[in-house]
């Protein structure tokens, strides 16, 4: 118990108190407070327990680069966030807050037994003791390891809360309201654009927050800032990343500072902002120094200290011992001492410090130990004292303290500088990275530009201690638990990039991604390596700059606004008649439509035999559609597709086969000739946006000579197939102005007429290898002209079949599905479509390629049928062949199946398969091996039902 | 998101309403059966792929539906500028 409320001072509202709660603990503060200065204010110093030799740790900083204070805040069920920093946390009243990564207490925590063999833990410690044996990884060392060592854990309800999205546009945008910020986007304001200046804070002010000789410049510029209407000012508002030409992702905190039952609305909003100009204006952020002991709680940034006393009113300490190596560490003495803090001693490893703030010190009878390092820090649960000595090497003296306040210069927050892919410079005076170069309208004002008035330093990553580097208990990351050791070793180990010594150390690797660790990291690896930083390297920053809530990122594209779902017109008469449905690309399709108790077996096999032995009525709506008119139309498809065009007279349908420049199927559909200089054309129903996509390529790019036009007319037209031995007397009664008979409308061709009244393009094709109609009508008549046809049909025992039904019978015929009988790699022979190839043709896309050494090989995987010898059993798709199931494991696979159903019609399985010369194996066995045996099938064509197509014909 | 000038829109629309169309520049010869394997190869498969100045194909999907040329920096992702398709190379 050693941190205290002062007697005045402070932002806090003094007559305004919060209750709350820490690990179940009845706790208060005033509205204002932090959890972190609440807690400290009534004496808190432990907080939490590192990652992973659960040491106990304090508060380091008093803002977002906190690495030890996480706790997880409950705001009830599904709304339970962990590793929140408690110096960024505003409390309210009824917060809910516990700590993290202890077992089971934070002050009794059994895992701390890690800390006492933490020699045994050393950088790269699981990758080298947990090797062997294999399988024992995912079942017991990891799931202990992450028992053991860990963060806060994730939630397992589902988040109820909803999260905004906007755009916005600015002339100027600003990031961060300290100073500087507030001065940037005054001076863009003056010149009339648009200005947003936000601010990662519960209020604008920065740094100007923790000096109140600013608070009433502060007062006025926020007063003058809130009047202008150019100017958005938004705090609580972080910017979690900067991405291509000035667009600034930014996630605002609604309703989080909110006690529960206030909170209303969304809980957060992601601003995407695309500003002319971006300045940074993020300042910079401490340096912890490296020395042994330095994560015992209690040992923290001067920085947050001066935070603590002048913004909320609270002393870290009762006496505090200051470790400088740097100006600013005596400046914030000399403010501590001036807000009532006890500072016992200011010890600073260099001789010449300014006379101005050794005579401050003085005045306030404060001791100076000039030339000296802290080489330890003492204390369990809380520091009760350092021992220094002259330059780390002399006999060292022990001096008590409930505090040590760490001074090791600043890093300047280039984290958004480093997302434009800003180049930066190392800075001697700084001894920090700053901003260099960018191609970007970008500029960094401030502390993270290098404009600063913190005073003078030195730059140092590691304290001169008496002990060797590797016997030393000083911290570098504290999040991850990287000591200088560690990074000691990496080296040792033959690392030598930082990349690499970062991955092997996980140093910068934890949630705070190594605000306060990276400069000291590099600077030890510096000094080991015995090369200039220069020449170590800088990781680089990445989005986002703090831990971002996926709810926010996400946004309203959750649900049924996930992605769009793509409805035919029939679909709600699918569902109105029990239709189950698969997706299939962004379409839903209607898969099948069960009867009664029935299973999807039991009402594929009724459609089925319903199709073969009368009629079935399905909706093909979502087939690809692509209008080609133009004069040279004809001449354009002959081009694109293997087989031939031009010599397809009006009114009749081909099947055409479309290949890549590779010489592979890529998609494949019938289409119709309408008129010399119009076709419609169909295509797969994954495929029709990648199909007209890549026509109008070569149109625009290849031929731009062709006088023709594309259009897609997917959603213009419905499509019902009606198919089976009375599809023709369903449709009979509804059509006008069609001569349905065979000889005046033959199997592949096309009329246009009309159907319930309403125009149709009236296709006769059959993917079923039944007589079969696809009724193409314009899309707002489609259920209308469904329904006729369905009522209709139930004269004739129609059934209404979905998707499952289509496979199956379409597979009892051999026609493939591009995309599941092909894979990119299958070619027009290797499906056994060589006859769909026009030979004579002089070229079309992929001609070439079909000359392919690779090609033109033997031993390709060709498509054949299979027919297992137990005909009950069916195979699994995308199971794996082999010839020889006695060879050992691993077994030589020479192909597998594509498509495997049971047919009722056929009372046996049927399956389709791509195998290494498969056309050469025709009657021979082959064998399927399987988790439960292997099964044995035989190699026969693609082709099970009526062989010679006289069905086509009914 | 990048911001694309669409040289047929004169506009700069964001990144979604474009797709990306690999190398541009790449013609497709008169005639392929004149080429041999090892030229059909290199037109189909083999790129440039540089650190820097790339020329490059892009088509404004959500947009016109044109294809362009564009020149990027790959290192910088900044475009040079973007030029219809049929101009000469940039």
């Amino acid at each position: 118990m050693s941190g205290f409320r002062l007697a005045d001072g402070g932002r806090i509202d003094r007559r305004t108190k919060r209750t709350f709660t820490f690990d179940g603990k009845a706790r208060w503060g005033y509205a204002g407070d932090s959890l972190a200065s609440a807690l400290l204010a009534q004496g808190q110093m432990l907080f939490g327990r590192s990652f992973k030799y659960h040491r106990p740790r304090g508060i380091l900083g008093a803002g977002v680069e906190e690495p030890n204070a996480l706790v997880t805040v409950d705001r009830g069920p599904g709304r339970v966030t962990p590793n929140l920093r408690a110096p960024s946390v505003p409390i309210y009243d009824g917060l809910h807050a516990t700590s993290q990564n202890r077992f089971p207490t934070l002050k009794t925590d059994l895992i701390a037994v890690n800390n006492v063999f933490s020699a045994f833990f050393p950088a790269g410690f699981y990758n080298k003791t947990f090797m062997w044996p294999r399988a024992a990884w995912e079942k017991v060392y990891e799931p202990i390891i992450r028992r053991l060592a860990g963060l806060g854990d994730s939630p397992t309800t589902r988040d109820p809360d909803h999260y905004d999205a906007t755009y916005a546009h600015c002339e100027t945008l600003v990031v961060g309201a300290g100073p500087a910020g507030i001065a940037a986007a005054l001076e863009a304001a003056a010149s009339g654009g648009r200005v947003f200046l936000i601010d990662e804070q519960e209020e604008i002010g920065g740094g100007a927050l923790s000096d109140p000789a600013q608070w009433a410049w502060l007062a006025e510029a926020s007063a003058k800032l809130a009047a202008l209407d150019n100017v958005t000012v938004l705090a609580r508002t972080t910017a979690i990343g900067h991405y291509h030409q000035n667009f600034v992702v930014a996630a605002e905190r609604l309703t989080d500072h909110l006690a529960v039952d206030e909170a209303e609305g969304p809980r957060e909003k992601l601003w995407r902002i695309r500003a002319g100009e971006v300045v940074l204006a993020m300042g910079a952020i401490e340096r912890p120094l490296v020395f042994e002991g330095n994560d015992v709680p209690g040992v923290m940034l001067a920085s947050a200290a001066k935070t603590f006393a002048l913004r909320y009113g609270v002393a870290v300490g009762r006496k505090l011992i200051v470790m400088a190596v740097h100006d600013s560490g005596w400046r914030d003495a000399l403010a501590l001492h001036k807000a009532g803090v006890n500072i016992a001693a200011i010890v600073d490893i260099r001789r010449d410090v300014a006379a101005d703030l050794i005579e401050g010190a003085r005045d306030a009878r404060i001791a100076c130990y000039q030339g000296y390092a802290v080489t330890s820090a003492s204390g369990g649960q809380a520091v009760n004292g350092v021992t220094i000595a002259l330059a780390g090497v002399g006999k060292g003296q022990k001096l008590d303290c409930d505090g040590v306040l760490m001074a090791g210069g600043w890093t300047p927050t280039v984290h958004l500088w480093s997302h434009a892919k800003g180049t930066l410079r190392w800075d001697e005076a700084w001894g920090a990275f700053l901003p260099d170069k960018t191609h970007e309208n970008l500029r960094c004002v401030g502390a993270c530009g290098g404009d600063w008035d913190f005073g003078k330093g030195l730059s140092i990553g590691l304290l001169p201690a008496p002990k060797p580097l590797h016997e030393s208990k000083a911290f570098v990351d504290f999040q991850n638990d990287v000591k200088a050791r560690d990074i000691g070793l990496a080296v040792q180990e033959g690392f030598r990039s930082i990349e690499h010594i970062k991955r092997y150390t996980t140093n910068g690797m934890a949630t705070d991604q190594g605000k306060t660790s990276n400069l000291n990291g590099l600077q030890i690896a510096s000094g080991v390596l015995h090369r200039p930083v220069t020449e170590i390297g800088l990781t680089t920053f990445r989005p986002p700059y703090t831990p971002q809530s996926f709810g926010a990122i996400l946004g309203h594209h959750k649900e049924a606004l996930f992605q769009p779902l793509r409805k035919t017109v029939i679909d709600d008469w699918a569902a109105d008649h029990g239709a189950v449905y698969e997706n299939v690309a962004q379409w839903r399709r209607a898969r099948y439509f069960p009867q009664g108790s029935e299973d999807m077996d039991a009402a594929v096999a009724r459609e089925c035999r319903a199709v073969r032995s009368a009629v079935g009525v399905f909706d093909a709506s979502t087939l690809g559609k692509i209008e080609v008119v133009g004069p040279d139309a004809a001449e354009f498809l002959n081009r694109m597709y293997t087989n031939p065009w031009k010599s397809l007279e009006p009114g009749r349908c081909r099947y055409g086969l479309l290949l890549g420049e590779h010489g592979f199927i890529i998609d494949d559909g019938v289409s119709a000739r309408l008129a010399p200089d119009r076709f419609h054309l169909t295509t797969t129903t994954g495929g029709a946006a990648r199909v007209l996509n890549m026509m109008e390529d070569y149109l625009q790019t290849e031929w731009s000579d062709l006088d023709v036009w594309l259009t897609s007319t997917t959603e213009q037209w419905a499509v019902i197939a009606v198919q089976g031995p009375k599809a023709r007397r369903v449709i009979a009664p509804l059509v006008e102005g069609i001569d349905l008979s065979p000889e005046a409308f033959p199997h592949m061709a096309v009329r246009e007429g009309q159907i319930c009244g309403v125009e149709t393009r009236l296709f006769r094709v059959s993917f079923t290898g039944e007589l079969g109609f696809e009724v193409n009508v314009p899309a707002q008549h489609g259920r209308l002209v469904w329904e006729a046809i369905w009522a209709e049909g139930q004269k004739h025992g129609a059934v209404a079949y979905g998707t499952e039904t289509m496979h199956v019978l379409r597979a009892e015929k051999g026609f493939i599905i591009v995309g599941q009988d092909t894979d990119g790699t299958v070619t027009p022979d290797d499906a056994g479509l060589g006859w769909a190839v026009g030979k004579k043709k002089p070229d079309f896309v992929g001609k070439r390629s079909l000359a392919r050494p690779d090609i033109v090989a033997p031993g390709r995987k060709q498509l054949v049928g299979l027919l297992t010898d137990d005909p009950q059993a069916v195979l699994e798709e995308g199971a794996q062949i082999v010839a020889d199931p006695n060879q050992p494991v691993p077994m030589t696979m020479i192909g597998h199946v594509t498509s495997s159903y049971h047919s009722a019609t056929l009372g046996r399985s049927i399956a389709m398969a791509l195998v290494a010369g498969g056309r050469d194996r025709m009657g021979d066995t082959l064998h399927i091996p399987m988790p439960n045996g292997t099964i044995s099938a035989k190699v026969v064509a693609p082709m099970f039902y009526d062989a010679e197509g006289s069905r086509l014909n009914g | 998101m990048l911001l694309i000038h669409c040289p047929y829109c004169d506009e700069a629309r964001p990144e979604v309403e474009f797709a990306y169309g690999g190398e541009a520049h790449i013609a497709r010869p008169v005639d392929p059966s004149t080429y041999s394997d090892e030229q059909w190869e290199e037109f189909l498969y083999i790129r440039s792929n540089p650190r820097g100045r790339h020329h490059e194909r892009w088509r404004h999907t959500h947009g016109c539906g044109r294809f362009f040329n564009a020149v990027r920096d790959t290192v910088s992702d900044v475009f040079e500028t973007t030029y219809k398709a049929g101009e000469a190379r940039k």
